[in-house]
């Protein structure tokens, strides 16, 4: 699955647009992490477990956004945003969507992974 | 009485602390970016037509906090307006660590250039907005690696 946030490929036809396709996923920490980053907070720096977490968050997010594309016969998204919103104190949602497409599998060029 | 010198040996913790860890934060900023420097980040939407490239979605984000003496500034400064350089320094340093985030995994992936680069920040104190912000920032862009 080809992923990328410009609206198309270089070099290639897009055949078929499908439609919009999207993954989000909802985390909240821990506790224990809560606390040490409480304390983290007052020297300033970076919070290394939230980066974490949004991180992970944001990866399967993406993941479900491959599966929906997969679902729906495409061979790539494009146009790909994404968004985050804090729900609650302790949890955020990371939201990720675009187009998914189908483009042209040109045997001259080995562009298309996966 | 309690609660004052609470706020009082926060504030000086923070203040040394923040201080010594922003320093150390641009130096290596600083350093590193020099180090990035021959991957250029483009925010265009139109990638080049030189030849074909390969397409994929690179990105970046940080979690920073400011310490409780540049929240307690700016919380000064809140009565009078003007500029809060506190929360200025505090973005700025986190675009950059995302962006250089950024390149360094497009990097990884031999890439010549990082096309349509968004920036994304989000508040994510939750409970502490009022007095601690912790601030989220995710750069990220599309890396073209030319095909030879």
């Amino acid at each position: 699955m080809l992923i990328s946030n410009l609206e198309f490929m270089t070099g290639k036809k897009i055949i078929k647009h499908i439609g919009l396709v999207q993954g989000s996923s909802v985390r909240a920490k821990h506790a224990g992490r809560d606390i040490m980053s409480g304390i983290k907070n007052m020297f300033g720096g970076e919070l290394t477990a939230y980066t974490e977490l949004l991180q992970e968050s944001r990866e399967e997010a993406t993941e479900r956004m491959i599966q929906q594309a997969e679902a729906v016969g495409a061979n790539a998204v494009l146009n790909v945003r994404f968004s985050t919103s804090s729900i609650t104190a302790g949890a955020a949602e990371i939201y990720v969507y675009g187009t998914a497409v189908i483009i042209e599998s040109d045997t001259s060029t080995s562009a298309v992974a996966s | 009485m309690e609660q004052l010198i609470a706020t009082l040996v926060f504030v000086t913790l923070g203040f040394f602390f923040g201080r010594r860890a922003e320093k150390k934060h641009y130096t290596s900023l600083i350093e590193r970016e020099e180090k990035l420097n021959a991957l250029p980040v483009i925010a265009s939407r139109i990638p080049p037509y030189d030849a074909p490239y390969e397409q994929s979605l690179v990105s970046g984000s940080v979690v920073i906090a400011n310490d409780y003496f540049k929240a307690f500034v700016a919380g000064l400064r809140n009565l009078f307006g003007g500029k809060v350089r506190s929360y200025e320094t505090l973005l700025d340093r986190a675009r950059r660590e995302a962006v250089l985030r950024m390149k360094v995994q497009a990097k990884k992936q031999g890439a010549d250039y990082v096309f349509n680069v968004k920036f994304e920040t989000s508040n994510i104190s939750g409970q502490y907005s009022k007095k601690l912000p912790i601030v989220e920032v995710h750069a990220y862009g599309t890396a073209l690696k030319k095909i030879a």
